[in-house]
């Protein structure tokens, strides 16, 4: 094989040159080139080394199907693995290395595998490597020790570990005809919409519009193919209500007729803006589509087929006459089809020699003949290619008689020389997209080829796609889309008239030759047609049974060049048809998508984050934060010096000896609002919420209606109709969600409103026995002593000028308060508090101290709650009324959830002084070695500074019965075991004295 | 996949939040027919085809729709608030007793 | 049948691989037998096996709507572990997790079981906490866990951020040595080769339409290729539970079919070996032997049997997987899947005799049912020869809603699309 660069022709602008680097030397091009033209056009023959037997593999086609000439392309560190050069726009610096080579492309020692030959066929790994039954390497030890040599071979690209600077978006679009593929349906049909006033989207998955025009070198409406196209396109782009997507690749079709496609926005391409996005994921609502995806050729599988200067003739053809690169001096063409005689005349044209026309057909047409004739070729019906030779690549073939009808060869074997060989194995439309949207895809046998399912509501077909080769079909079925697809106004024009010869779109039924050799059928996975044999032999029959056992088309293309002759194959040994053998499903994507597209503007930014209103001050005092699901939350304030335990035992203590104030602003608020509000909360809470009087909060738990408890909080009463109901800062959205679900689906006649307010108030929980004097300070309008805000009282007022509303409760156990305000004052009233307390050694206290608090007074919360434990359980039996139904009220009765060995809340002391931690499980016996019977494990645990002790909550078999008994400690995970005591869960201040005061 | 909204018009799927089978009736809330409970809170009709299900349009209007879905082809051939449906529901058994 | 060795691989490959025969039988149905399996994925050819293996029960028929092997054994993200919190999953999935480990052998079929590990990621001291509690609970019931710090991770997972300045920064993790991946298909190619030499039939494109009674009691089954009288008969069919019961009159089951989706990438250079999670959302990946990424998240969410995904779930999976894996943004998603999967009401299996007399229900797998493939079909094997639990499975009953013993191991309730 020798490409090289005519001096004339193609659509490359060959004023300018272009210089990009491919592994490692230096090369240059022309706008307008692929990485495929602009190697072929510098004389590469050899792209990549093949999957399994890593043979040297030169490029097959000349767009998206192609199975063989992926590369790396590096920018800096960043690396974008298994690009076919068919697909890369070179641009200056451009930099890009083949793949799956060592330790380079011409020389790879990963060949020496093809001296495995019949070894490595379909089904090896199955069958060996089991490794003996018994004894030290039974098991997976031996599988695990092979594998890991497999491993080393296995894979295409290397990915990269640095992060991809580049930026990714997601656009959402909506329009009344999306057209998918721009060749004459497609244009036809997007002019057509356009034209009723329609918004159209037209998609193209190439930098350039056209499709077939832009080398099929025929007429239509009276001007070459090409510029016809681009007068469309630019009366489209003339029009307000069409968008031109080129270089976007609809690659999903999804319910609703809702499409994905990729758009290469800077990737891989010349013109980019640095500040545009490399590539954007466009999701498209399209009342209708229309599919001109148009169809691929495939290739003929014959012993010696993937030698580099095989190559598909509609690939060549589309080298000459888009990239003015001629890929041979002396081409043979090997087809079963007309299409074929196309290519051989405009190589011809372009300067080539065509050597042979070999056609599987007996019978050939006058309009190919004729072609064929023009090119010089000697034309050789009913005979076939029975192998390739060469070293390097392609130096000639060998033919022999082939009868069709008995698919038999016969006759001498005679050699050709050629230093390209030109395929077609006939047409497969491009049906993925249709058969993502459903149904099975239906086999035409005049055609051979797979058409799509019937259509749907959402989408038309036009052109090649529903087989209609030729252009002329092709621009009456667009023009016809168009109209169906804008809705009642018809454009009653009629499409343009089209100069072209007239040939045959029907092969011959044989893509198979049957020959010795190895014939490949999936080139980049290596699947020969022996594999295929093989396979049946095995009576893996079905098309996924074939496909999973040979991995014939689940390469990077995913078989777009080699499904159906793999199907065919396996129909002829089962002498079936092919649509009795089957087609595998088609599921997104069309073809592969950058994962950063996909996650779009997260990539670097999965999820949002929540800030409180006080959350700089928080940062700019000192505070660790921490991620509590999606709040950033303050850990602990620590001073210069200080471990976290030392910061937050500080802190505790602090608060209990003086004061405390941290930040609860992250609690669920939820505005319970309504005539029917108080009924409302009885239903939902376990307990009774309409004999709270206005302007007093009450302790509340909820239960699912399974009977377990979903959360607990606090009621606030504001008025008679007017409540604000709080929630664990885990559970906000879960307990809105579910109060929701309630009223509008149980109970809708009930007058109750609910508003979602977490984020409308601002909340600060003050606490410690100076609490109430710092409250006093800086507090107007309302007084806040015992009387004025006795416990659970709530009071109105203004601190430094902001009205605030005050609830005297409390969860570290101390005398304490809430106080809320609007969001907005959130900061303002938070200075005034701590510096009111300055003087009273008021401290912020952090999610560690607050842990602290709440273990020490045994207070349960989402470690607890942790939707596994019943109100019984965590001793909030108080709280279950006897009076009333409520939700989860006839479910939390039942023997699973009574009996007397369920986990129930205790505390755990360490007796020895060892630390304990949250997960630690507790043994009645010690053993270190082998830990058993685990009885309970530990929810949360701490050091105790008001008791001095390594304490911890624990949820334990029966753990009421165990107060006072001893048992032990076991961390194996950790490596921490110790005696422990089994207590109450009230350690501190069970009588409540200090918060009641 | 997009749901109609009564409120809001065609919305994507992301926004909506799945609330389940349709079908199942909630026993009267003063109900001791624990079987009944049990049937409500655990069993499903679960059918291949036609499926009554609700959806909350959460990052919306967050109103509750009642939607048929087809569970073979993901077709939606209704959309209504559930809240209507419920009340209508709800009109035709007597108004439970206030709890207390 | 012949033994697969690496001997009859030479001696196959030395005579051009002619003397291959069919993995299984391409059996048509008899009109009578023991047992018919309705479902021929991983449990069902599974439960065949065990059958005539451990029972001696081989007059058994597996009868398959599809082609063997075209449910979730086919389309899963291959993962086999034993990480569960509750004694009752631990105990099952330990019990399969060490069939697991000599399957290749038992079978005489590669079923690639590679035990590479499986490693949760925490993100916050408390995640790791409950980490804790999870492994030293299988710690406590002799099954392998430890505890990773970041620096280890970093060192065995290469590409992973671990950064302090991760949007969820990786504080440690949760790792099982012994779990791993499988090659799914050759789990059901192997059984049904296993099950067929020991005489039991395999009908494949044999769709069950209703079911045959003798007075109470199930007899057998109608299917598109005929009756077939049966003493006993075993559904075993996944996302399709509800629908297939419903031909035998029960139309109200504790599972809803939901479709999870599955992701595989482009082939790469093998990078990473372990099974990874990420803690602050629902993602996991892991690398084949190919090279492909395999990984997948949360369920789609809603009812479904359509086999087909929907774009949230794409792109919520993927920005997952690179805000753990930023370096994987231009690697490319090659193919997407969805499979109906059998969701149950507390995230836990249903294996039990009945709900009808003759008739035994294997169901409610969740999308946790390929690791428990052999541990499902000793235990429902065991369940139709004996008319009575595995001690294994005795947990695992049908009533255990209404009764309330659930085996809620995420402690969601009764919301499967939490599970």
């Amino acid at each position: 094989m020798s490409p090289r660069r005519t001096p004339t022709g193609g659509r490359i602008d060959r004023s300018r040159s272009i210089r990009f680097r491919f592994d490692g030397a230096d090369c240059t091009g022309h706008p307008g080139d692929t990485l495929a033209s602009a190697l072929l056009a510098a004389g590469v023959i050899q792209f990549g080394r093949s999957f399994k037997y890593h043979r040297p593999r030169g490029v097959l086609a000349a767009g998206i199907e192609e199975p063989n000439a992926l590369v790396t392309v590096l920018e800096g560190d960043v690396r974008e693995p298994n690009i076919p050069a068919t697909r890369i726009e070179i641009f200056d610096g451009l930099t890009a290395t083949s793949q799956n080579r060592f330790p380079s492309l011409a020389l790879d020692v990963g060949a020496l595998g093809q001296l495995g030959g019949g070894l490595l066929s379909a089904g090896f790994y199955y069958k060996t490597f089991m490794g003996p039954a018994v004894g030290p390497l039974k098991g997976t030890a031996v599988w695990m020790w092979c594998e890991r040599f497999i491993r080393r071979a296995a894979g295409l690209g290397r990915a990269g570990t640095a992060p991809d600077p580049a930026r990714y978006e997601r656009m959402n679009a909506f329009c009344d005809v999306l057209v998918v593929g721009s060749g004459p349906a497609g244009l036809m049909a997007a002019r057509a919409a356009a034209a009723s006033g329609a918004r159209v989207i037209l998609a193209e998955l190439e930098p350039r519009f056209g499709g077939s025009t832009s080398f099929s070198g025929e007429t239509i409406d009276g001007m070459p193919a090409h510029d016809w196209a681009a007068s469309v396109v630019d009366d489209l782009r003339g029009r307000a209500n069409v968008r031109l997507l080129p270089r976007t690749t609809v690659w999903g079709y999804y319910d609703g007729n809702l499409l994905a496609a990729v758009e290469r926005v800077a990737g891989r391409r010349p013109d980019a803006r640095r500040e545009a996005p490399r590539h954007r994921h466009w999701v498209i609502s399209a009342a209708r589509v229309v599919l001109a995806t148009g169809a691929m050729e495939r290739p003929l599988v014959f012993p010696g087929n993937d030698r580099p200067g095989v190559m598909l003739a509609s690939a060549a053809e589309r080298y000459a006459a888009e990239y003015g690169v001629l890929c041979g001096e002396r081409i043979v063409v090997f087809t079963n089809n007309d299409s074929a005689y196309r290519a051989a005349a405009a190589l011809g044209r372009a300067g080539a020699v065509i050597g042979a026309i070999v056609d599987l057909r007996q019978e050939i047409s006058a309009a190919a003949r004729a072609l064929a004739g023009a090119t010089g070729a000697e034309l050789l019906p009913a005979h076939a290619v029975v192998a390739t030779n060469g070293a390097r690549s392609l130096a000639g073939i060998e033919l022999q008689r082939f009868d069709a009808a008995a698919k038999m060869l016969s006759g001498d074997r005679r050699p050709l020389q050629a230093d390209c060989l030109l395929v077609s194995g006939g047409w497969s439309p491009t049906i993925q997209l249709a058969a993502q949207a459903g149904g099975r895809a239906e086999w035409d046998m005049a055609l051979q080829a797979f058409l799509p399912p019937q259509q749907a509501e959402g989408w038309i077909g036009a052109g090649a796609v529903i087989g209609k080769f030729d252009t002329q079909a092709a621009l009456a079925g667009g023009l016809q889309a168009g109209n169906a697809a804008a809705g009642p106004a018809v454009d009653g024009s009629v499409p343009p008239a089209v100069d072209a010869v007239a040939l045959d779109p029907r092969p011959a039924a044989i893509l198979e030759i049957p020959a010795p050799g190895k014939a490949f059928v999936d080139f980049q996975h290596d699947v020969t047609a022996e594999d295929i044999r093989i396979a049946h032999r095995e009576g893996f029959f079905s098309a996924e049974h074939l496909k999973r056992y040979t991995t014939l088309g689940m390469a990077t293309d995913q078989g777009k060049t080699s499904n159906v002759a793999g199907l065919a194959i396996m129909a002829d040994l089962l002498g079936r048809t092919i649509p009795e053998t089957g087609t595998t499903r088609f599921r997104p994507p069309f073809a592969p998508v950058s994962l950063g597209a996909l996650a779009a503007e997260r990539y670097g930014d999965v999820r949002p984050e929540r800030l409180t209103p006080m959350h700089d001050w928080h940062v700019s005092n000192g505070a660790t934060m921490y991620a509590a699901g999606l709040w950033q939350r303050p850990m602990v304030y620590a001073l210069s010096g200080e471990s976290v335990e030392q910061a937050y035992v500080r802190e505790a203590r602090t608060t209990r000896e003086r004061a405390g104030i941290v930040d609860v602003s992250t609690l669920g608020k939820i505005a319970v609002q309504g005539p029917d509000a108080a009924d409302f909360l009885d239903r939902v809470y376990t307990n009774v919420l309409s004999t709270l009087p206005v302007g007093k909060a009450r302790y509340g738990l909820m239960l699912r209606e399974d009977g377990m408890v979903l959360d607990d909080g606090t009621a606030w009463r504001l008025a008679a109709d007017d409540f604000l109901v709080t929630t664990t800062t885990a559970n906000a959205g879960k307990v809105m969600q579910h109060l929701e679900y309630l009223l509008e689906i149980v109970w809708p006649e009930l007058r109750v409103g609910l508003t979602s307010v977490t984020d409308q108030w601002a909340g600060a929980a003050i606490g410690g026995p100076r609490a109430r004097e710092i409250l006093g300070l800086c507090v107007e309008g309302t007084a806040v002593d015992g009387q004025a805000l006795p416990f659970m009282g709530i009071v109105h007022g203004e601190i430094a000028g902001a009205p605030v509303m005050i609830c005297r409760l409390s969860f570290s156990g101390e005398m304490a308060f809430e106080v809320y305000c609007g969001a907005g004052h959130g900061t303002h009233v938070w200075d005034a508090l701590v510096a009111a307390g300055k003087d009273f050694g008021l401290v912020p206290y952090g999610l560690e101290a607050l842990g602290t608090m709440r273990i020490e007074k045994g207070h349960v919360t989402g470690a607890e709650i942790d939707g596994r434990t019943t109100a019984r359980d965590l001793h909030l039996d108080w709280l279950l009324s006897k009076k009333k139904p409520f939700v989860g009220s006839m479910m939390m009765d039942r023997e699973g959830l009574v009996r007397a060995d369920r986990l129930q809340l205790v505390g755990v002391v360490s007796l020895d002084g060892t630390a304990l931690a949250g997960g630690a499980h507790i043994v009645e016996q010690l053993d270190v070695k082998t830990p058993r019977r685990s009885i309970g494990h530990l929810t949360a645990a701490c050091y105790s500074p008001a008791l001095g002790r390594h304490i911890g909550l624990a949820l334990v078999k029966g753990g009421k019965a165990r107060h006072g008994t001893r048992a032990f400690l076991s961390d194996p995970l950790r490596r921490r075991f110790g005696p422990v005591e089994i207590v109450s869960h009230h350690f501190y201040d069970p009588e409540g004295r200090r918060m009641h005061g | 996949m997009l749901i109609t909204c009564p409120y809001c018009g065609p919305r994507d799927l992301a926004e909506f939040a799945y609330q389940g089978d349709g079908n199942r009736t909630r026993p009267d809330p003063a109900s001791m027919d624990q079987d009944a409970w049990n049937a409500y809170v655990y069993d499903r009709h679960n059918p291949a085809g036609a499926h009554h299900e609700f959806w909350q349009h959460s990052g919306g209007c967050r109103a509750h729709l009642a939607v048929t879905r087809d569970t073979l082809t993901h077709a939606i051939t209704s959309v209504a608030f559930a809240r209507e449906l419920g009340h209508r529901r709800s009109l035709r058994r007597d108004r439970p007793e206030r709890g207390g | 049948m012949r033994e697969y060795s690496a001997f009859s691989l030479l001696r196959n490959a030395l005579s051009g691989n002619r003397d291959w025969r069919p993995v299984w039988r391409k059996a048509a149905p008899r009109p009578a037998y023991d047992v018919v399996v309705v479902g021929g994925g991983g449990h069902g050819l599974a439960t065949a096996y065990y059958l005539a293996r451990q029972h001696g029960i081989t007059d058994v028929a597996v009868v398959e709507k599809g082609w063997l092997g075209s449910g979730n054994v086919g389309r899963n993200t291959t993962a086999v572990r034993s990480n569960y919190l509750l004694p009752e999953n631990q105990r099952f999935y330990e019990h399969s997790m060490k069939m697991w480990e000599g399957l290749s052998h038992e079978l005489n079929y590669n079923v690639m079981f590679s035990q590479r590990g499986c490693l949760n990621l925490a993100h916050t001291p408390a995640q790791l906490d409950e980490f804790a509690r999870r492994g030293n609970a299988m710690r406590h019931e002799g099954i392998d866990a430890e505890l990773m710090t970041v620096g280890r991770i970093a060192r065995e997972v290469p590409g992973l951020d671990t950064s302090a300045s991760a949007r969820f920064p990786i504080v440690g993790g949760l790792m099982q040595r012994r779990a791993g991946t499988a090659r799914h298909d050759a789990v059901a190619w192997g059984y049904a080769r296993g099950a067929d030499r020991l005489g039991v039939d395999i009908i494949e494109n044999c769709e069950v339409t209703g079911f045959r009674r003798e007075g109470e009691r199930i007899a057998g089954v109608v299917t598109t290729r005929g009756d077939i009288r049966a003493r006993k008969v075993a559904v075993a069919v996944a996302g399709h539970t509800g629908e297939v019961m419903r031909r035998a009159g029960v139309d109200r089951l504790p599972i809803e079919s939901q479709v999870l989706q599955a992701f595989v990438s482009e082939s790469l250079k093998p990078f990473l070996h372990t099974v990874i999670t990420f803690g602050m959302g629902h993602f996991y990946m892991a690398q084949s032997d190919k090279g492909g990424l395999i990984y997948g998240g949360g369920l789609d969410g809603y009812n479904s049997y359509a086999q087909r995904g929907n774009l949230p779930i794409v792109e919520e999976v993927t920005a997952e997987m690179l805000a753990l894996f930023p370096g994987l943004a231009r690697v490319r998603l090659l193919r997407s899947w969805g499979g109906t999967t059998d969701m149950s009401m507390d995230g836990s299996p249903i294996i039990t005799c009945g709900p009808l007399p003759g008739l035994y229900l294997n169901c409610g797998w969740c999308y946790g049912g390929f690791k428990a493939t052999p541990a499902s079909g000793l235990c429902f094997a065991h369940t139709i020869a004996r008319d009575e639990p595995h001690p294994l499975n005795a947990p695992f009953t049908l009533d255990r809603f209404h009764r309330g013993t659930v085996i809620d191991d995420k402690g969601q309730g009764a919301t499967p699309n939490l599970h």
